[in-house]
This record gives structure tokens, sequence and C-alpha cells, in this order.
């Protein structure tokens, strides 16, 4: 890949908390212009890999560049990011939360003020600007945190675990910003333990288990690393036909559950038509990201993956 | 990132600060408090002006042969026996000169060792001048002194009395009184670097517990966030400043009209000592400030920052302690020490502008405590990062990174 065209760039990065090794040489190429996920369990070192990225702590070893820049501090004036643990001052209005975010990253307070109210109105939230954050709804207050995190027009949003504790609707407006941001060019790398959510948004993806990259490449990339699945019911219950399928398929109800052989759906479908099969039903699905996280970062990552969606559905 | 995006992130940061307090309902209580512990404040700080006063206790400077002040002194000896040696006069003998009258100008002036007034004239006219109340105990001595010195000599000299001429001022009250207006100054200085500076500490706990420390650790550097919140809270007391001298002065024009005219005037003049008051309290502000928002900024809770408040009060008054012992010998090696700790600095140079004319010393020892804060807080930025961010490689015995390589 051409590094002029990487957006964020990061090279064996190490951090030691102690001496506990919370990441352990991860490496990303995100291009400029992409959707970019970052997928794990939680305690897999995905904030940590952001915050080093950010440059709001520094590696133990290992290198990073934000858009060109190896000092990510420099390039705070084009980045906008959103923690995990949303922080806004309870006192503060809506506009001037707006306008003082857009301010820490180089925007001057009367623009920042003045983007502030037409980001707030388009978001149905005009009325209120110039309410204090503590007068909020959680999905209001961090709404309004996420406009302060575009306010200063970034090309690159840095977003963790961006879509929990927001509700059905407030997922889907979220996932609605982040393709219109991309639309104009501006770079997503957000982190989330929600594959659902990386499995629609992103091109690119890392999954990262304990510290390490188990993965990175398109999202297509990981799915094709496993074989279709076909799903099979037929009217004889035996005969020559059962040698066309694998001996590991599994029995699913009346369904036989395999993986396509290597040799293709043609093949197969002959040797069961001519193998006397009769065939009720035949779907060949394309594997998940789902599937593909459970083969590529194991059955306990996925497991971990699932009771921490479960936990924010729950909440 | 360049000094002038740290000042502009900085900025920033002092402004959110600035309104959100100075603009709170809490702020009208805070302009209001200090008027309960001010007056207490006045209490101690004349104690302390008494105190010093008895310290440094200014000599008369008798002119006279060796005879006759040996004379003088055995009846000084001989009133010693009847009351305190403290409560006494001291006694300096001064050998008659050509000119009198210019030897008793000079030795008024003289400031080491600080002079009250001079007698001369012998036994036969004795004559004082000097800075003295007319019937108060320094004429009083010196009387029963002459006549206790004339008494066995008694048909040699006549009894002739005292005469007396008191002046406005004299080496030994100005030295008192400078001393006065120096320890008023640093009391002043210490008393608002007290009550200020103590906010600084729960600076950062409102970020660290609304986690908008992550929002600011991502945008500005550490330094600018710990440059920023400093410069606000020392405009927000400089505020509170100007609103309190402003009540004050209109209290004295009120209540005690010539109040401000009879305060002792300064070695370096009024408006020089006025102008270094705010530099010296802002470079006080500062320096402390930035220890305390170093200190603070490792605490995670309200509890550990109210835990750790009385700690830094003591640490204050011990540092106001040790500038005021300085006060009344300015080149005291304590009082040099004082001037070169930086931490003590500024409240030891303000008192030396009340008490020693040279500006020089307070060019260079501003330039020091400018370099002091950029230190310190370049240090407390340091230590946030590293232990409360958990930034960078981490603390490593040679032995472990021996082990790690």
């Amino acid at each position: 890949m051409n590094a002029s065209i990487l957006a964020v760039e990061a090279r064996d990065l190490v951090k030691f908390f102690g001496d506990t090794k919370a990441v352990d040489g991860v490496s990303l190429a995100v291009p400029a212009g992409s959707i970019y996920g970052i997928l794990g369990p939680n305690g897999a070192g995905k904030t940590t890999t952001l915050r080093m990225l950010l440059g709001i702590i520094d590696p133990s070893t290992g290198e990073r560049s934000l858009l060109g820049y190896d000092r990510p501090l420099e390039a705070a004036h084009v980045v906008g990011y959103l923690p995990e643990e949303r922080g806004l001052y309870p006192a503060m209005s809506c506009l001037e939360a707006i306008a003082f975010m857009g301010a820490l990253r180089g925007l001057p307070v009367r623009e920042g003020r003045a983007r502030g109210a037409e980001l707030l109105a388009s978001h149905g939230l005009g009325d209120w600007a110039k309410k204090p954050i503590r007068t909020l709804s959680k999905g209001m207050a961090q709404t309004v945190q996420l406009l302060g995190t575009i306010v200063h027009k970034p090309k690159l949003i840095v977003l963790d675990e961006p879509f929990s504790g927001l509700d059905a609707i407030n997922q889907e407006k979220l996932e609605a910003l982040i393709r219109r941001q991309t639309s104009e060019g501006t770079t997503i790398l957000f982190s989330t333990h929600v594959i659902a959510h990386a499995e629609r948004l992103c091109e690119r993806i890392a999954i990262i288990a304990r510290g390490k990259v188990a993965f990175e490449g398109g999202v297509d990339e990981a799915r094709n690393r496993l074989r279709q699945i076909v799903h099979l019911r037929t009217r004889a219950e035996d005969g020559p036909w059962r040698s066309a399928i694998p001996a590991d398929a599994r029995r699913v109800g009346k369904e036989w559950v395999f993986e396509l052989p290597s040799g293709g759906p043609e093949p197969l479908l002959k040797a069961l038509i001519e193998g006397g099969a009769g065939i009720e039903t035949l779907s060949i699905e394309r594997p998940g990201l789902h599937d593909a996280f459970v083969a590529i970062a194991g059955e306990a990552a996925a497991r971990e993956m699932g009771d921490a969606q479960n936990q924010a559905v729950a909440a | 990132m360049k000094l002038k995006q740290i000042i502009q992130s900085a900025f920033v940061i002092a402004r959110r600060d600035f309104t959100a307090t100075v603009f709170s309902k809490t702020f009208l209580l805070f302009l209001i408090g200090p008027l309960f512990p001010a007056l207490l404040g006045g209490g101690l700080g004349g104690i302390g002006a008494k105190i010093d006063e008895d310290a440094r206790k200014p000599v008369v400077e008798v002119i006279a042969n060796d005879t006759d002040f040996a004379r003088i002194a055995q009846a000084r000896g001989r009133l010693a026996m009847a009351m305190s040696e403290e409560d006494l006069i001291i006694l300096v003998q001064a050998r008659p000169e050509a000119n009198l009258g210019a030897q008793r100008d000079r030795l008024l002036k003289q400031e080491d060792p600080p002079v009250l007034g001079v007698l001369e004239g012998g036994l036969e006219k004795p004559f004082f001048s000097g800075a003295v109340n007319a019937d108060g105990r320094t004429i009083r001595q010196l009387q029963w002194m002459l006549d206790d010195t004339r008494r066995p000599i008694a048909e040699h000299v006549p009894n002739v009395a005292l005469g007396v001429k008191i002046l406005n001022q004299s080496s030994g009250t100005l030295q008192a009184a400078r001393a006065l207006t120096a320890r008023a100054g640093q009391f002043l200085l210490f008393f608002l670097t007290l009550l200020l500076a103590g906010m600084v500490l729960s600076q950062l706990i409102e970020e660290k517990s609304n986690k908008v420390i992550e929002i600011l650790s991502a945008a500005v550097p550490v330094d600018a966030i710990f440059l920023g919140k400093l410069f606000a809270m020392l405009a927000i007391s400089l505020v509170g400043i100007a609103v309190w001298v402003i009540a004050g002065a209109a209290a004295i024009s009120i209540w005690a009209p010539n109040g401000l005219g009879s305060l002792p005037e300064p070695a370096v003049g009024w408006p020089m000592f006025l102008a270094l008051g705010p530099v010296y309290f802002a470079m006080s502000y500062l320096l402390i400030g930035g220890v305390f928002l170093g200190i603070g900024a490792q605490a995670s809770t309200v509890r550990e920052v109210q835990t750790l408040s009385m700690p830094v009060t003591m640490a204050q008054v011990l540092l106001f302690g040790f500038a005021s012992m300085g006060v009344g010998h300015p080149d005291s090696p304590v009082a040099l020490g004082a001037s070169v700790f930086p931490l003590s600095s500024p409240f030891s140079m303000f008192g030396r502008a009340a008490e020693q004319a040279a500006l020089w010393p307070h060019a260079v020892a501003l330039l020091w405590q400018a370099l002091w804060v950029v230190l310190i807080l370049k240090i407390s930025a340091g230590l946030f990062r590293r232990s409360v961010l958990k930034s960078g490689p981490g603390f490593r015995w040679p032995w472990q990174r021996r082990a790690a390589a």
C-alpha cells in the first residue's frame, strides 16, 4: 500500500503497564477516506492502541503516524476523537461545549459557535443549544459530544466504541453520520466489540485479541478465509449422493450443514442429482464476519465479544 | 508542538476555566470569604511586627570620650540590676570628631547598627537628638543614667536637664518601619497565596471525574493543560484581589482617611513596591500553584485532594516562616537562602523591596522564579503523563532494562 494515502499507520506498537503487556506489536494501515474498524473483545488492547495513535499516551516501543505527522498532537487540528468514556462539562451549554471542543482543535470560538448552532439544528437539538449539558439525556449528550468531535471538519475521526450506550435509533443515526462523513472524504477509525457494526460499515478491519493483531485487511478478505456454507435438505435419507457431501457435515434438524467443497457448487449439485438425493432446498451462504472472527480470533474471543455485546444490549 | 500552539491551547483551557468560575454563583462567596480571616490576619500581623521591633532594637550612639562613656555605661549597668536588660536601651560609643554636627547627622543615618538617636555634649551639656517619644522610656532611661553618673562627681558637674530634640525619623526607626512594611507585605502575599493557591489542588479533579481529561489530552499537550489551568486560576485570583483592594481602599477612605498615608514607606518607594506586589504575588502563585497542580493532578478523588489540603497548607506556612526569618536582616544567610529557594523567593524578595532600595536583585529574582515556573510545570506535566496517563516507556531500573533487552 502506498504510504502517502495512509491516514493512520502504526508499526509494532508495544505498550507495557507495569509488567503487563497491554499491546503487543500492533501494526495497522488505515487508508485515507476509508472506514476502518478495530474489532476485539474488552481488554484486547483496542482503546490503548487508539490512545497511542492519538498521542494521549506514548508507546513503550514502536512508531505511529497520523495524517503524515509522526507526532500525533501536531495533527490535532485535523483529527476528531470521541473517547469510550464520554466527557463533557455538565454546566456548559451545548453550544459552548461544541465551540470549546472545536477551539481545542484550533477552530476560532466564534466560528465554532456558528457551526455548532448549525449542527445542533440539523440533528434536532436546536432548541437545546443554550441549555446546560446536565439537563440532556444520555443519548443527547452523546450526540452533542459527537458534534463537538466533527465541528472543526477533521480529516480523520477516531471513535472509541461509539455505539455503546446508544439505542437502536441513535445507532442508526450514528451509522448514517459516519457514512456521510466518509462521503465527504473523511477517514473514520473506530473500535467496537459489536461485529455487526463493523460488518455494515467497514471496508477494512483489524482483529485484535490479547494485545495482538490477529488479522488486518479487508472485510471480504476476512470472510474469504472461510469457505461458503451449504445448507441442504433432501427427500432421500441415504443413498449414493451421501458420498458427495463431506464426512464432517453436521445434521441440524432436517438439514445438512457443511462447507462448500473445494470444487465449487456445480460438481456438488451434479453429484447430488445423479446420486438421487431428491433436493428439497439447497442454499449456499457466504460466511459472515462473525464466522470469520471465530476462525481468526478463536471461540474464546468470540464468546467474550458475545458476552460484552449482551451486556451492552442489557444496558 | 510549537510554543505558539501551546500558548493558544493554554488560552482555550484558561478561558473555559476562567468563565466557568467567575460567572458561577459561588464566585460571590469566594469574594466575600476572605473578610473574616483578613481581620484575623491583621491581628497576627500586629503581633509579628511587635516581635520584630523587639528583635531588632536600635541603639543610642553616645558621642563622648572614653571616661565619660565608661561612667555612663557603668550607670547603665546599675540600672540593668534594677530592670530587665531587654527593656534597656543599648548604648554605643562614638568618639568625638572635629565636626560634631556632621558626625551627628551621619550617625543618625547609619544603618548598621540602626540608630535611634544620638547623645552628645558630654556630662556638662547633654543633648539627645532622635526619633523617640519626648516622655518615653528612652528619654527617661537616659536622664536616669546621666543623673546617676553625675551623682558621685556632683561638685564638678552641675545637674543639668537632658536637652532633647525630637526627630521625625532616624535610621533605627526607618529600619523598623521598613521591617514592618516588609513583614506586612510578606504577610499579605502569604495570605493571598495561602487563600488562593490551594484552589489549584483540585483543578484536574473535575476533568478526571467528567472524563474530559481524555478529550483535552487528545487535543492539546498536557503542558498546555497545566499552563492554562494555572493561569486561569491566577486570573481568577487577580480578579478577587482587585475586588478586595478596591473594597479595602474604600473602607479605609471611609473609616480611616489617613490610614494609607501613615504606612511606613518601603525602601524602593511606594510606586515600585506597589508594582512589585502583584508581580511577586503572580510569581508565588505560579510557583506554589504549579507544585500544587502537580500534586493535585496525582489525586484521583475529591477525598484525596481534601486529605492533601492540610499538608500543603502547612508547607506554605513553612515557606512563609522561612522567608520572614530574613526580615530585618536582608543580607543575612537565611534571607539570601530564602531569596534563592524558588518557592520562598517571592515572599523574601518582596520583603527585601521594603528594606533595600536596589532594583537589580528583583530583576534577577524574577527571571530565576520564571525559570522555576517553567521547570515546575514541565515536571508536573511529565509526572501526570507518566503516572496518571501511563504514558511513555515507564521507569525501569537498569537491571530491568537489561532483562527486557
